[in-house]
């Protein structure tokens, strides 16, 4: 199919939305490694406690809803649909 | 009173709550006042059923037992919410497109509506969900005996089966009731999804009190929780790297795939914009849930007696501080999660049953002729109720078959990994055009059976269903199918390694039929629509208003048919409404007339999608796709046979302006011919008329004198009588109107019969002939060729200039046709006339006399009749005529002849 490659230079707002989207798709990768960190935590010899991690993870949790509520607040579901391209 | 009688009242009062506030928001929705229904809150709200009470309960019972690892359960929907960019957005917007029912549903129509696959993918999600709802009448059956237990007043513990079952029967009930008012499985269910709104504030609540008394009530403060965390079993944080990854992972996976969740999240999904909220909404609430259930699972183990079942520490704790409303509102708790979780998976388990499996049956039953009759609704109806009564009891009927005990708790890990086998097909056939309907179905049989094979069957316990030795040592003693090592993969969680190898299998399947089938065309029109849905879909815009709307019709109307036109047509519908300007009210009349209107101009199934795209948000559906397709072969099939008949009108034309010059030629020649023969005639009239007048005015004549002038008449009249005999011959001959008499003899006896009758031999005028090449015998109308012959001979005796005149005759048999030549010692004939002799009064020389130049195209017209022909033969020495005729007269003159 042909891809139609649109114009180079794009306005402020839908440039600024588009970076939103990439943000937003990008926001669960990080969500993923930074759950899985504690993972490094544990050797042999010596453990993290559960406590510790407890903190660290919902503090993880509350930056990313946190990001989540502010990147989502950019994207417009109205107006999404008028970029034709979605992999830009 | 005795605390259970209470709990028995209190949870009556809630139900009759939750029938009061479902029944309100149900008619509130019906009135339309029922925007605050259709709200983010709400939609986050109900995403809540995936705390079921599974997790209520059973999320404390897992942290005592394994720490952290019940984070996991919940991590996996977080991350898939906030990257609801990727994959909910998507899903949502083919839900609404595609106006879909259920998970089943989705798969189906993106593999080309294949129904086996839906029944297939039922068949799992039965199979899959069964075990979770027995799950959740187990839950409130234990909390009910927790009560019983901690009452000392009591008699007897209450019978655990009669719980569960009054229990299924009023979910069943419940869900009848308020989950079949419509028979439109895509509209909303407005009662319900407020009911399990309020049961998730309810259970959130609970637990909260749960743990802030638990917290500050008993341990006595934040650093205290912590140090009794840090004093306890589950102090370390010990967890396996695979399973916290790959649980991570399944919880992900059924979250997208669980039917309940399918049924909250895209079908019941009122509006796009409400996931945006709910991106981050509900990961808060997941992450408000979670927290404080290590320090409820730490205190209780640290207060509660060893043999204490730790999947109610939620309910014994408060119960044994003596907190006995604290205990109702928690049991309250449990109860919503379980019955908002049984009643959205009995309507979506319902939906799919009934649509996919009872359904075609029954219409297959009825020989399908009641489609378009009125009681199919009833029908529909009645089996989506049956469905649901069936679910729930089958529900119960595995509570009962399976005892309760704690291999029901490990169910819900085994349900997760059932349903995510649905995963492959599902994200394929959201973002890979190439996936086709055999793919998925090999995908899920794969998934399904290794699923059941590695996990299911052995979850029963050993020697339940599966046998010992194949647990031992594989099926058929083949190490490698050991059911927990499968591979050889040994000492892995059973757990993680049943999810590993069905998705890793399933995928495979997935991926390598996919790529070695062939798709069907509406699998491929599918396969596009929904994995370019963004292209394809409009944005299910919400209008601001009745104008709004009118407007883009008029912006739309106006490329289509005109701009004077579209305004007048809207101005004159403004008027009818009793408005100023161009903008009437988008009233169904006048969207009716304008359909009508454009249909007109781009057929009436574009005009229909055009008008549906604009007011009614709906896309265009497949259907419609294939209508204008089909509207635009005919309209293109229409012109090209306008194209044909132009071509064919040109050619026409030319034929015409061909004719009329043949006409105007034919005109000039008959000028010609009419001149010629009054010329002819005009000739032996003048002397006739001369002498016949010397005859009459001359008295004085010798008898010797008027025998002459009369025999110059004679001749003159013979002369004439010849030529009309001529004339009269030809246009005999010209017109086919010649009777032709079939005969057989040798062509020396016609020549000789020609050379008689012309008097040649009177003459000094010799001919020669080889008698011997003369002896061929034929078929024909031989009368008419001797008189071939006889003007040839007789030309020859008049033309030939050469002082000792002869005439050569050569014959000769060339297969089916003989050749005969006629050539004299003349001069012959000049090259410039040879090609007019054959032509009507045409004459070589004007000095000499003879006939009127009717003799040669006689011999023509008469050669063609026997099937033959005449032709001159140049540079023979002098005049030469060649003819030819066949040796059997051809069938087709026969026929005429006869």
């Amino acid at each position: 199919m042909k891809r139609d490659p649109g114009p180079v230079f794009l306005e402020r707002r839908t440039y600024r939305r588009r970076r939103m989207a990439d943000a937003a798709r990008l926001l669960p990768l990080m969500g993923a490694f930074l759950f899985a960190l504690p993972l490094l935590w544990q050797s042999d010899d010596k453990t993290a406690l559960t406590t510790h991690v407890i903190f660290y993870l919902f503090c993880v949790w509350l930056g990313l809803v946190a990001l989540a509520g502010v990147i989502s607040r950019h994207l417009n579901s109205d107006t999404d649909t008028r970029d034709r391209d979605e992999g830009r | 009173m005795p605390i259970l009688n209470v709990v028995v009242i209190v949870s009556l009062l809630y139900v009759v709550f939750l029938f009061l506030v479902a029944f309100a928001a149900d008619r509130a929705a019906r009135r339309g006042r029922g925007r605050w229904l259709r709200s983010p809150l709400v939609y986050t709200l109900s995403l809540s059923i995936y705390c079921t009470a599974w997790t209520f309960y059973g999320a404390v019972g897992f942290a005592a037992k394994f720490g952290l690892e019940f984070l996991t359960i919940y991590l996996g929907p977080t991350l898939i919410m906030i990257g609801w960019w990727w994959t909910l957005r998507k899903m949502v917007r083919i839900g609404r497109s595609q106006r879909i029912t259920s998970i089943a549903d989705l798969i189906s129509s993106r593999f080309g509506k294949s129904n086996l696959l839906a029944v297939f993918v039922t068949l799992l999600a039965v199979i899959g969900t069964t075990p979770y709802i027995a799950l959740q009448l187990q839950s409130v059956t234990l909390s009910f005996t927790a009560f019983a237990e901690a009452d000392p007043t009591r008699s007897a513990l209450p019978n655990q089966q009669s719980t569960a079952f009054w229990v299924a029967a009023g979910l069943a009930l419940f869900t009848i009731l308020f989950g079949t008012r419509n028979l439109d499985a895509n509209e909303r269910h407005h009662g319900v999804v407020m009911a399990i709104a309020l049961e998730a504030v309810v259970k959130l609540f609970a637990l909260l009190a749960v743990g802030i008394f638990v917290v500050w009530g008993v341990a006595g403060g934040l650093d205290e929780t912590i140090a009794r965390i840090d004093a306890s079993t589950i102090a370390h944080w010990e967890v396996s790297g695979s399973r916290w990854i790959g649980l991570t992972m399944l919880s992900a996976a059924a979250f997208l795939c669980l039917p309940r969740m399918f049924q909250v999240m895209v079908v019941e999904s009122g509006d796009e914009g409400h996931l945006r909220v709910a991106s981050w909404a509900f990961p808060t609430y997941l992450m408000l849930i979670s927290l404080f259930v290590v320090p409820i699972a730490a205190v209780g183990l640290d207060m509660l007696p060893d043999g204490a079942n730790p999947d109610l520490f939620v309910l014994t704790l408060p119960l044994t501080d003596g907190r006995d409303g604290l205990a109702i509102l928690s049991f309250l708790g449990g109860f919503s999660s379980a019955t908002s979780m049984v009643i959205v998976a009995a309507i979506a388990l319902s939906t799919m049953v009934s649509n996919h499996v009872v359904m075609p049956i029954w219409l297959w039953m009825t020989g399908g002729g009641a489609i378009v009759s009125g009681d199919i609704r009833h029908v529909a109806l009645l089996t989506r109720r049956l469905s649901i009564a069936g679910i729930v009891f089958l529900g119960y009927l595995y509570f009962r078959l399976s005892g309760g005990g704690t291999a029901l708790a490990a169910i819900g890990l085994i349900s997760f990994a059932g349903v995510a086998q649905f995963l492959p097909s599902l994200m394929g056939g959201l973002f890979w055009r190439g996936a086709t309907r055999v793919g998925a179905i090999a995908g899920l049989a794969v998934g399904f059976v290794v699923w059941l094979y590695c996990l299911m069957l052995p979850s029963f316990g050993p020697s339940a269903v599966m046998p010992q030795a194949v647990l031992d040592h594989g099926a058929m003693g083949i190490s490698w199918l050991r059911p927990q090592a499968l591979f050889g993969a040994a000492g892995m969680d059973p757990v993680v390694h049943a999810v590993m190898w069905s998705m890793l299998l399933n995928t495979t399947a997935f991926v390598i039929t996919s790529i070695l089938s062939f798709p069907k065309p509406i699998e491929r029109l599918q396969g596009a629509q929904f994995v370019d849905v963004f292209q394809h879909s409009a944005t299910a815009r919400t209008w601001s208003g009745g104008l709004a709307q009118s407007e883009d019709l008029l912006i739309m109307s106006q490329r289509i048919m005109g701009p004077a036109e579209a305004q007048a047509f809207f101005s004159g519908i403004a008027r009818e409404q009793g408005l100023e300007g161009y903008l009437p009210e988008p009233s169904p009349d006048f969207l009716q007339a304008l359909e009508r209107e454009l249909s007109g101009s781009i057929g009436a199934a574009a005009a229909h999608a055009m008008i549906s795209q604009i007011v009614g948000g709906a896309t265009v559906s497949v259907e419609d796709l294939m209508a204008v397709a089909d509207e635009t072969a005919q309209i293109m099939e229409y012109s090209s046979r306008l194209e044909a008949k132009t071509e064919e009108q040109a050619r026409t034309a030319r034929q015409l302006r061909e004719a009329n010059e043949k006409l105007t030629q034919l005109s000039v020649q008959k000028d010609g011919f009419l001149s010629q023969i009054s010329h002819e005639l005009r000739t032996p009239m003048t002397s006739i008329r001369a002498f016949s007048e010397i005859l009459r005015d001359t008295d004085d004549l010798t008898l010797e004198e008027q025998k002459k002038y009369a025999s110059v008449i004679h001749d003159e009249t013979i002369r004439l009588t010849r030529l009309l005999d001529d004339l009269l011959d030809l246009s005999v001959l010209e017109n086919g109107q010649v009777v032709l008499n079939e005969q057989t003899d040798s062509l020396s006896r016609v020549l000789d019969r020609a050379e008689a009758a012309a008097g040649a031999s009177l003459s000094d005028f010799r001919i020669f002939r080889n008698r011997e090449a003369e002896d061929l015998v034929l078929t024909n109308d031989l009368d008419r060729l001797a008189q071939v012959f006889i003007n040839l001979i007789n030309n020859a005796r008049k033309y030939c200039d050469a002082p000792h005149p002869a005439l050569t005759i050569t014959s000769a048999g060339k297969g089916d046709t003989l050749e005969i030549d006629f050539v004299d010692n003349g001069s012959g004939i000049p090259t410039e006339q040879q090609a007019m002799i054959f032509e009507k009064f045409s004459r070589i020389a004007e000095t000499r006399a003879g006939g009127a130049g009717l003799g040669l195209a006689i011999c023509r017209e008469i050669m063609g009749r026997l099937g033959g022909s005449i032709s001159y033969l140049p540079g023979q020495g002098g005049a030469a005529f060649r003819v030819t005729v066949p040796v059997r007269m051809p069938a087709a003159r026969r026929a005429t002849a006869s």
